[in-house]
């Protein structure tokens, strides 16, 4: 079976989970035999020369084929790259810019020649609605030019390319949802957005979710049949991490780290307050938010309001070995999601051996036993795990002992056999 | 001449430059015990140098010879400057201390690295600028008789602090807020010892030659020295003291030699001396000439920072305040320290740079707010990221104090 995917964003160019997960279930549908995967993503902006930037502007979007062999697969994965200017939210801030700023890409129309040219007429604008809309008409020529039985399309964003898809192939359509608007906005929907998930959502024949937390938000909130939607758990890769990569803790105090975007639907002020807490009684401790965001300017106030920014620091964005680096230095690994479909990063965390504290509002809470589980806004509980986890270290051993093995039975492997069953149930209906 | 007719001017020149800090990462914690963008440093000292310092320097050596005693001029080299000098430019330090020899330059004192340590505490304000002095005495062969705080920071307060260490005159704004109806044009002194004459700077002749020089929307543009001395002259019946005062890098950097900046400095003095009354002194000069007119008071600090002339731009939002407090909640223990290299490293990161990279206030659109400009290279980098090495640093220093 051949499957044409519609992703965002692909190693290394990532900004989050969504890519991790896309990557990590494409891996994972490598290994099965019957399965061929198409990974289509838009290239980011930068790294192609400007020549092809240009070609663009002049009405015309080329498509290179490219092989790319995974490691430990036993086949290459073909991935189509459309080379455009399509740039891939790699900073939430950008994105919010880009969603929020004026949308002039309605009056404009695409005709798409036998040339797999794509003329456009009328206004031309990156703003990200355009890019979306760009990459769906792009997704028709792939799939007027490719062989393949199903389609599945990540995310808001590559939905109008899997809808696009589907109209030119009329082959069915699997979306994946790994985040709604809701958990990004926490609660104020940008009606766009919302617009563009909802038609991909009714128009897939079928719905995977990440976490049964993410079901009912498309299941109520989105008006879905209950019976189109299913779940499928993410995973996490094994680490094979060089040791020497791996810089040692410099100071001889413990280490609570949060990992993520600063915004508002990963609860990084409840750290703080929690983080502020705990310096109240101990001060052996140092706290890090790794990561950036639209609310990382904020959260410094709030810091050096509470005068902890001697224990409280900001590293930025962190990425590669860092990330490793920086959960071997950690103790504990927080993550007060208010709204978190999933969130891999515990995963990784527990991996990497340390204990994870993670809120009741987030999807991973649902399939992990070894883990502390608190509501986002209770900071006097986050407070008493981090304090409890640090000061007993029967506790935290637990923690980790139980937490590896836990994590180890997550495999890309089960879910892309899960996947897999969904797209034989699909086309079985279909046909 | 009998005393009532002298008449003054005052050229000030602040010479400053910080020793740039390079991103630090939480995973140096411990590891790693260098703070400083060495790169940065000595690229910009080195330009600054060729395009301002050694120029300059040489302008006005000339003019004190061509004009035998007529010519004077006043300095203010932080101790940073001093020390990138000798690490990246040894050459302006010797052209400084030429200056030096002709007896016609007067060097003021400051705290050592240009700090905001006069907002803070006493006995370290005090223990800076006594380390300052030693230092102009030693790479200058200069005794400091004046004094000007960091980016002209004065209160009333301040201000008995200066005259307690022994000095005639101290260097601040004309700021509008606190002078009123006044003019600025006259010596005044400090309100609660009235020892300590108080020089304010004539903001709009001073940015005459800072920010208008080279704009050619400016209405007077282009500024001759024949012009400029007869606006001074125009206020020769109502004033006895003009006080010019600059960032030395507005010859040659902020507005670059092909705007003719050189050729203004080269005739101004001359234009001047012909053309006005007022005869050139440096502040100690004019503490001992001059007769203050009134006692000038200034409770809260004022600067001569952006529109506001205040001290926003450095503790202007929780950050700076934070960071300001952790630094100088360690003053006891880096003074206890034995650790030289703890003890530079705790002065090089108390400049106000650092500081004023944090601010994140809206900077008035009038060009008037003359350290953005001196930062300008710095705008791109984000307040924040400056924030993080020296929260970063303090903690390793606390953590070895």
């Amino acid at each position: 079976m051949r499957v044409l995917m519609f992703g965002w964003e692909f190693p290394p160019h990532i900004s989050g989970g969504l890519g991790t997960a896309s990557y990590g279930l494409t891996k994972g549908m490598a290994n099965i035999d019957d399965l061929e995967v198409i990974f289509v993503v838009p290239k980011a902006f930068g790294d192609e020369d400007q020549t092809k930037v240009r070609l663009i502007g002049a009405n015309q979007v080329h498509v290179a084929f490219k092989q790319v062999f995974y490691k430990g697969s036993k086949r290459p994965i073909e991935r189509i790259e459309v080379s455009s200017k399509i740039v891939p939210y790699t900073d939430p801030d950008d994105f919010w810019k880009l969603v929020t700023s004026e949308v002039s890409s309605y009056n404009f129309y695409v005709k798409i020649n036998n040339k797999g040219k794509v003329d456009f007429s009328g206004r031309y604008d990156t703003n990200l609605m355009d890019e979306i809309y760009k990459y769906s008409v792009v997704a028709s020529v792939i799939a007027d030019e490719n062989e393949f039985d199903i389609i599945h399309a990540h995310d808001w964003l590559a939905y109008p390319a899997g809808i696009a898809a589907m109209e030119v192939s009329g082959k069915p359509l699997v979306i994946h949802v790994h985040a709604t608007d809701f958990d990004r906005s926490g609660g104020s929907v940008n009606p766009d957005v919302y617009r563009i998930e909802k038609s991909g959502m009714d128009a897939a024949s079928k719905i995977i979710t990440v976490s049964n937390l993410t079901r009912d938000i498309v299941i109520n909130k989105y008006n879905i049949n209950p019976d189109k939607v299913e779940t499928v758990y993410n995973a996490v890769e094994p680490v094979k991490i060089a040791e020497n990569c791996i810089v040692k803790k410099g100071f001889n105090e413990k280490v609570v780290t949060f990992l993520g975007r600063i915004t508002l639907q990963k609860g990084p002020e409840y750290f703080i307050e929690a983080a502020y807490k705990v310096l109240q009684v101990m001060d052996n401790v140092r706290f890090v938010m790794a990561g950036s965001g639209d609310m990382m300017e904020r959260m410094m106030r709030r810091a050096a309001a509470l005068k902890i920014t001697d224990r409280f620091h900001f590293t930025g964005f962190l990425k590669g070995s860092d990330v490793f680096t920086m959960l071997d230095m950690s103790d504990v690994y927080i993550m007060p999601s208010v709204s978190e479909p999933f969130g891999i990063s515990s995963l990784e965390a527990m991996q990497s051996n340390v204990p994870v504290i993670i809120s009741k509002q987030s999807g991973v809470a649902e399939i992990l036993t070894h883990a502390v589980k608190t509501d986002f806004w209770d900071i006097d509980a986050m407070a008493d795990a981090i304090y409890g986890i640090l000061n007993y270290p029967a506790l935290s051993n637990m923690f980790i002992k139980n937490g590896k093995e836990e994590v180890i039975l997550l495999k890309w492997d089960n879910s892309a056999r899960h996947v897999r069953d969904i797209y034989y149930r699909v086309i079985d209906n279909k046909i | 001449m009998s005393s009532s007719v002298k008449k003054a001017i005052c050229f000030y020149f602040q010479v400053h430059q910080p020793f740039r800090l390079k991103r630090y990462r939480f995973f140096d914690l411990g590891h790693d015990h260098y703070y400083y963008d060495d790169f940065s440093n000595e690229s910009i000292m080195r330009k600054v140098a060729e395009k301002c310092y050694l120029p300059a320097n040489k302008v006005i050596l000339d003019l004190i010879e061509k004009h035998k005693g007529k010519f004077k001029v006043t300095f203010s080299l932080s101790g940073l400057a001093i020390s990138q000098f000798r690490l990246y430019a040894p050459e302006v330090l010797d052209s400084f201390r030429k200056l030096a020899e002709t007896g016609m330059v007067e060097f003021l004192a400051e705290t050592n690295s240009h700090s905001l340590v006069s907002l803070r505490s006493r006995s370290e304000f005090e223990r800076q600028v006594i380390n300052h002095k030693e230092m102009l005495k030693e790479f200058l062969g200069v005794e400091a008789t004046s004094f000007r705080n960091t980016e002209l920071i004065y209160s009333d307060t301040i201000g008995t602090w200066v005259a307690d260490m022994g000095f005639k005159s101290i260097l601040t704004e004309g700021a509008k807020h606190v002078l009123g109806w006044k003019s600025p044009n006259f010596l005044y002194c400090n309100s609660i010892n009235p020892r300590l004459k108080v020089l304010l700077r004539n903001f709009v002749l001073s940015d005459d030659i800072a920010f208008r020089f080279s704009n050619r929307d400016w209405n007077s543009w282009p500024l001759t020295a024949d012009k400029y001395a007869s606006w001074i002259n125009k206020l020769a019946p109502k004033s006895e003291l003009i006080n010019i005062f600059l960032d030395y890098e507005t010859f040659g950097e902020h507005n670059w030699k092909e705007t003719g900046i050189f050729d203004f400095l080269s005739y101004m003095p001359g234009a001047v001396l012909k053309k006005t009354p007022f005869r050139f002194m440096t502040p100690t000069e004019i503490a001992d000439t001059l007769q203050p007119v009134s006692a000038i008071s200034i409770p809260s600090p004022i600067s001569w920072a952006d529109e506001e002339r205040d001290i926003t731009a450095w503790l202007g939002n929780e950050m700076q305040v934070a960071a300001l407090d952790k630094l100088y909640s360690l003053a006891g223990k880096v003074n206890r320290c034995e650790d030289d290299l703890i003890k530079k490293d705790w002065e090089y990161l108390q400049s106000s740079d650092h500081f004023y990279y944090m601010a994140t206030k809206f900077f008035s659109g009038n060009i008037c707010s003359r350290v953005i400009i001196f930062i300008i290279w710095q705008q791109n980098f984000s307040p924040m990221a400056q924030f993080m090495p020296i929260s970063t640093l303090m903690k390793h220093l606390m953590m070895h104090s």
